[in-house]
């Protein structure tokens, strides 16, 4: 049992949920955006913007899930914008999203400057591990103290894909990703649609800042989100458009993102900056092996910039 | 006409830009300092002396490099956003050069060692314009991976491999030979990269604009079904383009440690990537407007430390502006052409069709 190789499985065990719940929230909110028809690259400058600011409530109020809630609106806020940019004619989405992304960053580090030092009130894990009866104080009920956050994820995730298929906004949300002009004819507005559902998205990738920020690695500093928003964008398309895939493809990416540190804490260290950039490159072989350059995807929203 | 649409195209980009000044005078006025004091320090920090221009000339000429990164590959239809990772990897190169095999000294050696910064940086961004033509991998997604799995690589190499024992707080590579630096132009402090920033850019306006090749790139980016029915070769046009955006990177990567930190270290990943980015948009992707907009941007960079020392505001200020401009710049599109209608949504043209079939 104490073998190190068992220690890392463990570890990216633990870290699957850690590490993907970021990827997890950020991928939700990617996923309905892009069911209305748009992508939002921004998410980046979303994560990293309500990060900062889950820190700041949850620093200032002493509350931790005052922090949370403040995550999701500022990153509501700030996807807001993405989308009343993108509503503008000849605006392309891609563009907006990397002004968003660089936005959203500069701003968080103006505003986040004092908030590097200080130490916030974090989320609290629940101690499955104990519940299910493991020694409280071994490795296994360690890995298994998870994130008070993932569980809403999952509820999020089951959530929409119910939502999406059997409620009348579900339907409209998919309409105006499928066929604008469809909307159009029944008389929605898409523009509406799509800067609601961009904005809905914010929200619940900014819990994902706070999970970065307010639980794991739970300090708030300017090298917190290093593309994770970016990959969550691939994620989904991994995830063909289906927010319960997009469950299983945020743990299996936590997991890869916990691999380094796992491997450092037993003793591996000389390729330390390569394990930590395996997420990109798994990332980066998973868009290789899933895009086509004949067929749209399966699953895609046809009004979607990225498949085309 | 011609000449409205260009009055256009340059009054655009400036009105954008005081936009973002202006946005960005709010946002600290809110933050409670003086929003004037902002502005003239920004200009003044830029060009006010004779120091602080060669501060902005020397700051502007990576920033001409990486814009050329953006603007040649979006000619050619492609959003690349990974000039940050083709630069790391040819100031790696060209640190890595003189360990692998001796130099001659003088131009010699330091043309060759530009010519591995420009080959590593052509590869990496070839690979994302390729990966999309091969598998239709979104670019601007692949070329922002590939420039993180750069970095980790850079790292990996600058502080394993390539390690100088003699650094001892912060990894470098050796420090290259006196020989291969590239030194100043006459009497100031700007190094001869800003004649190589400005040459790229004027080499790449002639390709655009003169050559055949440069023009069906152009069919390839603007319309990419004529071309296909003409019968060009997309996908080579399209990661010939990449391939030479990527060089203008990895060159800048290059001029970066032969001319200003002699070494490749964690100096190198200073964002001018992204800046370059941002450059590229604001000159609307054009080679000849990189010039003066990298110009501006490397003043306002240049002038990001002065802001910090009088005003005491955070380092991330001139982030923040720059962020400001890029959102205007994109939002300023939608004014082409018909100023006046500014604010006005795109109306769906809904009820025209059924009435012109009746009528």
């Amino acid at each position: 049992m104490d073998s190190p190789l068992f220690d890392v499985l463990l570890a990216v065990l633990g870290g699957a949920i850690r590490v993907g719940t970021p990827f997890l929230f950020v991928s939700l909110g990617e996923c309905l955006t892009e069911k209305a028809g748009r992508i939002n690259l921004g998410l980046e400058g979303v994560l990293v913007f309500s990060a900062m600011a889950g820190f700041a409530g949850s620093y200032l109020s002493g509350q931790w899930w005052l922090g949370v809630l403040l995550a999701g609106a500022s990153g509501a806020l700030i996807a807001l914008l993405h989308g009343l940019v993108c509503s503008l004619p000849r605006v392309n989405d891609i563009a907006a999203g990397i002004a968003i992304m660089l936005f959203g960053a500069g701003l968080a580090f103006y505003l986040g400057k004092p908030l590097i030092q200080p130490q916030a009130e974090q989320i609290p894990s629940l101690p499955i591990g104990a519940w299910l009866g493991a020694d409280p104080a071994g490795s296994v009920a360690q890995a298994l103290n998870i994130n008070a956050l993932f569980p809403i994820g999952v509820a999020i995730a089951v959530l929409m894909a119910w939502g999406l298929r059997n409620t009348g906004w579900g339907l409209k949300v998919r309409m105006v990703g499928d066929s604008a002009d469809a909307a159009r004819a029944l008389g929605s507005s898409v523009n509406g649609l799509r800067v609601a559902a961009t904005t809905a998205g914010g929200f619940i990738a900014g819990l994902g800042g706070a999970s970065l920020s307010l639980y794991f690695p739970g300090s708030w500093n300017e090298a917190l989100s290093s593309g994770q928003g970016l990959i969550a964008v691939a994620l989904v398309i991994f995830a063909r458009w289906h927010p319960v895939r997009c469950l299983w493809a945020a743990l299996l990416f936590g997991g890869a993102g916990a691999l380094g540190p796992a491997l450092q804490s037993v003793g591996v260290t000389g390729y330390y900056y390569l394990f930590n950039a395996v997420p990109y490159a798994l990332t980066l072989a998973i868009l290789v092996w899933t895009c086509s350059p004949r067929q749209a995807l399966q699953g895609a929203p046809s009004e979607l910039g990225v498949t085309r | 006409m011609n000449l409205r649409d260009t009055a256009e195209s340059i009054a655009l980009p400036m009105l954008a830009l005081a936009g973002g000044l202006l946005l960005f005078g709010a946002f600290i006025w809110a933050d409670g300092h003086d929003p004037v004091q902002a502005w003239t320090l920004l200009f003044r920090g830029a060009f006010g002396d004779a120091f602080s221009l060669q501060n902005s000339l020397q700051r502007a000429a990576p920033l001409m490099l990486t814009a050329l990164c953006v603007a040649l590959p979006a000619r050619a239809g492609l959003t690349i956003i990974g000039g940050e990772g083709a630069l790391v990897l040819g100031g790696l190169a060209c640190a890595a050069l003189p360990l692998a095999l001796p130099l001659p000294g003088g131009s010699m050696g330091t043309a060759m060692l530009l010519a591995a910064a420009a080959i590593a940086g052509a590869a990496w961004i070839a690979l994302a314009g390729w990966l999309r033509q091969w598998r239709g991998v979104n670019e601007t997604i692949s070329s922002l991976l590939l420039g993180y799995i750069a970095i980790a690589l850079f790292k990996h190499i600058v502080e394993g491999a390539l390690r100088d024992p003699a650094s001892l707080n912060k990894p470098s590579t050796p420090p290259l030979a006196e020989a291969l630096r590239i030194g100043s132009i006459g009497g100031t402090d700007v190094h001869w990269g800003l004649v190589f920033g400005v040459a790229a850019c004027l080499l790449a306006a002639f390709w655009l604009g003169v050559t055949t090749h440069g023009f069906a790139t152009r069919v390839v980016g603007g319309n990419p079904r004529a071309a296909q029915l003409v019968g060009l070769p997309a996908t080579r046009l399209i990661v010939v383009a990449c391939a030479l955006g990527g060089a203008a990177a990895g060159v800048a990567g290059g001029i970066e440690v032969a001319a200003v930190h002699t070494a490749a270290n964690a100096s190198l990943i200073v964002g001018l990537g992204y800046t370059g980015i941002l450059v590229s948009f604001v000159a609307r992707h054009h080679p000849l407007a990189i010039i003066p907009v990298a110009i501006l941007f490397g003043g306002f960079l240049a002038a990001g430390s002065l802001l910090q020392r009088r005003m005491g505001l955070p380092d991330a200020s001139v982030q923040v502006l720059m962020g400001f401009c890029f959102v205007v710049i994109l939002a300023s599109e939608a004014a082409r052409g018909r100023l006046r209608e500014l604010f006005v949504l795109r109306r769906p043209p809904v009820g025209t069709a059924p009435a012109a079939a009746t009528a």
